[in-house]
């Protein structure tokens, strides 16, 4: 139910697009690949092309709505030819996106979430960009751009103004930082390409499968499981194909190490990639890199390439008859779920993003149904580092249950946010310390989906014993509402859902609408039980790790910083989430009346 | 004997189907007046509430008087309880949510021929359309709620004997109904 | 002798490849479910038949039965969270029973009796979806979509033609139809279609047939779902080799 005038799908968008089919050998599989590029091309997803897709894929175009409608960053009806997108983290809005949102607004004369009358721009905001350590940021045309300034807005404004062409805006405007404040064991090896594959090769499938076993190696996206245990189960796994899935879907809000890896050690990541190829026998891998790093696929593309030229991928790698292995990115498009492993699995075969049930796993049933090792960028780098080093050195490093080092993506209140590298066992204090954080009132430990830690707790550790993180550390000084942090992450929760099961698809909204009631100073102690209730419901029944965890930020706050609930509260009574007397004011225009019993006071 | 419980009725944007289903407790009535002593309701027509053990209410808020009487009941009654379709989500009145209330009394007064002589009301004895109807439980606290479209008799005879006797009401199979 | 596990301490047989749920309604034994569907292959996205195991809370229906499972259902934790998903769900679309003709045969009203909801609770959402009249004998009210997407599956395994899908993400999730107008009437849909009997609740309804059952003859007048979803399962063959539900049916 999508009609609209679509001028843009001519004679000549439609040879376009059949050579773009033809590119992904009209393979349904390709399909949000193949959106993303006719996104990128005409701006949105014109309808007359659905038909067209339709009928090269041979799948219903329902289908192709039904995929395209799922991710953010496809549109099903046009949008301006400039799409503007702010990244509305926590942390963009502690460096005052929303004053510089609403000043593009003004300068180009429409409201966030509308295209201007001119088809020129549409303005809206999106979840967490990756570029916390440089907000506030955005998106424009899907690319980012960092350190946005009230004059960097007028610049930029001024630019779509004229229509220039997005390649003539300033190259500083894109510049992405990597800010490494302190390195370590990963971030500064000096590894030589294909060092690491040629001692794996020397040692064999099963010695690598035991090296990373006994290196107690465990995944870095945050779940933690033991990473050779899973390529020895993938391996083990019977198929006609196994699969190797590098996850750089990084979307968990104030997470960028795998963005700043991708840019300093992409060689490392491919290598611990046809290093775990290698050892569970497979052909082909993946690194499903997230749309908003968009930026990053033509260097990651060349890097693969000269890979390629150095027979470190490809047929026969390094000599080794039999030992075929290529990697494809894909890219994804505007959808945290992915991050989860199964949802990504759906979308690197062309669907929406929904989590699988499970059992089975992905080691057994993966892409394709077939085994799949999917693993986080930075694990396949200390996958790599461990079998290089060997078990007992890497072991060395670290705590007894957390062996080796943690990228850390610090950002928010403190003087360096940037990347640092430690082993496991370093404290909050210290991390603190190093990136010249005063005042600290809490630090969120692994995103919203993670732990608040108030300052009573700032002793703890980051490891799997008591603190397991995936790396995000967002700190908050005592100038913070943690109350206003929380809602900030239920609002991202809510976006981020996928539908599928009732709690999360209903409970995330409900308690996004319960915390907007209670900042609009409608809240009363009912709607802080409500909020616990819906917690419990989240809690038990969501079907995946994102509803399951939703409740976290709002858990965590309440239990650490309830008066900033509290001293929101209106009373103790009942009251409405609307305004009273505001729903009167309709009728009030239409009659023309203002007198007393034409208004309403919340509570007699 | 113990003291008689106070009961306050009325209907908010109802159609006053919830108090003739009551009614449809039959003889039974006179079994509940030996516990109960009415305080407003449309069977005595008492016009405000006073201190009252339970307050039954059908309808939902579609207008400014509606909240009044709503709050009155709130703060007079100790428990409070949503009787039928409107009270608990809206019901009929609330099918016009998805209308613009400018759109309705324009469509109402003005644009179609009728009785207002071409203007919308605005005689301040009348109260104002709110833009959207709500539940009760919306606008205060509800502490139950007897749902139907009516209910029957028979589940509201159940359920105040039940709230009556101090038990959790139970509707169970055949009494509990959402039409 | 089959293998068993334990459901609110009761033994329960299963075949090799049943789940939890599969296993437990061909024993007798009812799991309140929504989404789930004898005929089809489990989805598990209603979670109204999550249950206990180990003190874990999963969807019994998508959960593969293991012998010496122990699994509870039918205690008042898990009973309280079924209510509040029922009331989700009727905060979530516009429900309103009295004039829906699906009413006294509608599977999540059912539930809401069942398990004794007296009320929404929530704050409702009031969304706005517009019905899709434009098909000459089939009315599709999307108000009432609980996007258990019973039809999106109907229509792709047993009738062939993808008539339904699901579009949009999480609260915007919405049920659509496969046509470039978007109305039913440009699809390929047929009254006779898998797909136009498998709603639970009243989205898809055959035109000019609706309120034909009186009040009292309906499904769920008679009798609770909690029983009615029993005698529509698929039961275990007897000793003798007789199936009663397939004789019922026959």
């Amino acid at each position: 139910m999508l009609p609209d005038n679509d001028t843009q799908f001519d004679a000549s968008g439609q040879a376009w697009l059949d050579q773009l089919t033809a590119r992904h050998r009209n393979d349904a599989s390709r399909l949000l690949q193949i959106l993303r590029e006719m996104q990128e091309r005409f701006g949105h997803i014109p309808q007359d092309a659905i038909s067209r897709l339709a009928e090269r894929l041979g799948i219903p175009r329902a289908r192709i709505e039904s995929v395209a409608s799922f991710y953010s960053f496809l549109h099903l009806k046009p949008q301006g030819e400039y799409r503007v997108l702010f990244s509305d983290n926590i942390t963009d809005r502690m460096l005052g996106n929303q004053a510089l949102l609403e000043q593009m607004c003004q300068l180009l004369w429409l409201q966030p979430g509308k295209v201007s009358e001119d088809g020129l721009v549409s303005i809206n905001t999106t979840s967490c960009t990756g570029m916390c350590d440089q907000g506030p940021a955005l998106l424009i045309n899907g690319r980012a751009i960092t350190r946005l300034s009230h004059q960097r807005v007028q610049e930029i404004a001024q630019l779509i103004r004229n229509r220039t062409p997005m390649s003539d805006w300033p190259a500083d405007f894109f510049h992405v930082g990597d800010n490494i404040r302190r390195g370590g064991l990963l971030l500064d090896n000096k590894l030589a390409y294909g060092e690491v594959l040629h001692t794996a090769l020397a040692a064999g499938a099963q010695s690598i499968i035991d090296t990373v076993k006994a290196s107690g190696l465990r995944g870095r996206g945050g779940a933690g499981f033991p990473t050779g245990l899973k390529w020895e189960s993938c391996r083990k796994a019977q198929g006609s194909d196994h699969y190797v899935v590098c996850n750089a879907d990084e979307g968990e809000p104030g997470t960028f190490k795998d963005r700043v890896l991708l840019t300093r050690q992409a060689d490392l990541v491919f290598e611990g990639m046809t290093l775990c190829a290698l050892a569970v026998g497979a052909k082909q891998g993946f690194l499903y890199l997230r749309g908003e790093y968009r930026y990053l696929l033509e260097p990651l593309r060349a890097v693969l390439q000269r890979r390629r030229d150095s027979n470190l991928l490809g047929e026969s790698i390094l000599g080794k008859s039999g030992f075929d292995f290529d990697i494809d990115i894909h890219l994804g498009a505007g959808a945290y779920i992915c991050g989860e492993e199964s949802a990504l699995i759906e979308s690197l075969e062309g669907k929406r993003g929904v989590p699988r049930n499970r059992p089975p796993f992905p080691v057994t049933h993966g892409y394709m149904q077939q085994p799949t090792a999917v693993d986080n960028v930075e694990t396949f780098c200390q996958a790599a580092l461990a079998v290089q080093m060997g078990a007992d050195k890497y072991r060395a490093i670290g705590t007894e249950k957390s062996s080796g080092s943690k990228l850390i993506s610090v950002s928010g209140d403190c003087a360096y946010p940037g990347i640092y590298e430690y082993p496991f066992g370093v404290s909050i204090r210290e991390i603190l310390q190093d990136c010249g954080a005063v005042n600290t009132r809490a630090v969120q430990v692994s995103g919203p989906s993670g732990v608040c830690v108030p300052e009573s707790e700032f002793g703890r550790k980051l490891g799997f014993e008591d603190l397991p993180t995936a790396g995000a550390f967002m700190v908050f000084d005592d100038s913070r509402d943690l109350f206003e942090v929380a809602r900030n992450f239920v609002h991202f929760f809510a976006h981020e859902s996928c539908g599928f099961c009732t709690p999360c698809r209903v409970g995330t909204s409900m308690l996004k609408q319960t915390m907007d009631k209670i900042a609009n100073g409608h809240g009363t102690q009912y709607d802080l039980n409500e909020v616990e209730n819906l917690d419990r419901v989240l809690q038990t029944s969501s079907h995946c790790g994102l509803g399951r965890t939703a409740c976290n930020p709002v858990l965590h706050t309440l239990k650490h910083f309830r008066p900033a609930y509290e001293n929101k509260l209106k009373s103790l009574m009942f009251s409405p989430a609307f305004d009273l007397d505001g729903s009167l004011a309709r009728a009030r225009q239409m009659t023309g009346r203002d007198d007393a019993g034409a208004h309403l006071k919340e509570t007699e | 004997m113990s003291k008689k419980l106070r009961v306050a009725t009325t209907s908010l944007a109802g159609c006053f189907g919830c108090h003739m289903s009551f009614l449809d407790i039959d003889e039974r009535l006179l079994a509940l007046l030996d516990l109960v002593e009415f305080d407003r309701s449309p069977i005595n027509d008492i016009k405000h509430c006073g201190p009252c053990d339970i307050g039954i209410i059908e309808g939902g808020v579609c207008n400014a008087e509606n909240v009044h009487v709503l709050h009155e009941f709130r703060k007079n009654c100790k428990i409070l309880i949503a009787i039928g379709a409107c009270a608990i989500n809206g019901g009929l009145p609330a099918q016009r949510n998805h209308l613009d209330l400018g759109s309705c009394l324009t469509e109402v007064y003005l644009t179609e021929p009728g009785l207002a002589h071409g203007h919308i009301p605005n005689d301040p004895e009348l109260p104002l359309p709110l833009d959207k109807v709500h539940p009760l439980h919306e606008v205060v606290k509800i502490d139950y709620f007897i749902p139907g479209c009516p209910p029957s008799g028979d589940a509201i005879w159940k359920f105040l004997t039940d709230l009556i006797a101090g038990k959790t009401p139970e509707l169970g199979h055949g009494l509990i109904k959402y039409d | 002798m089959s293998e068993t596990f334990q459901l609110d301490g009761a033994a329960v047989p299963f075949e090799p490849g049943q789940t939890v749920m599969q296993a437990a309604l061909a024993a007798g034994h009812y799991i309140p479910h929504l989404c789930y569907h004898p005929e089809f292959k489990p989805h598990g996205s209603c979670k109204l038949c999550t249950v206990k195991l180990n003190g874990r809370t999963t969807a019994s229906c998508t959960l593969p039965a293991e012998a010496g499972l122990n699994i509870e259902s039918n205690i008042e934790e898990l009973n309280a969270l079924r209510r509040t998903l029922v009331q989700m769900l009727f905060a979530e679309g516009n429900h309103f029973c009295p004039s829906c003709e699906k009413s006294g045969n509608c599977v999540l009203q059912a539930l809401g009796y069942d398990l004794e909801v007296h009320a929404t609770g929530f704050r409702h959402l009031y969304p706005d979806r517009p019905l899709d009249a434009s098909h000459p004998d089939i009315l599709l009210d999307f108000n009432r979509c609980v996007l258990c997407e019973l039809c999106v599956r109907a229509s792709s395994e047993v009738d062939g033609k993808n008539v339904f899908a699901l579009s949009g993400r999480g609260i915007t999730k919405h049920l659509i139809v496969n046509s470039a107008s978007g109305l039913l009437k440009d699809t390929d849909i047929a009254l006779t279609d898998k797909a136009m009997e498998v709603c639970p609740v009243g989205v898809i309804l055959k035109k000019r047939v609706g309120f034909s059952q009186p009040i009292g003859a309906r499904r769920y007048d008679q009798r609770p779902i909690s029983a009615q979803a029993l005698d529509d399962a698929p039961r275990q063959v007897d000793a003798s080799g007789n199936c009663k539900t397939c004789e019922d049916a026959s």
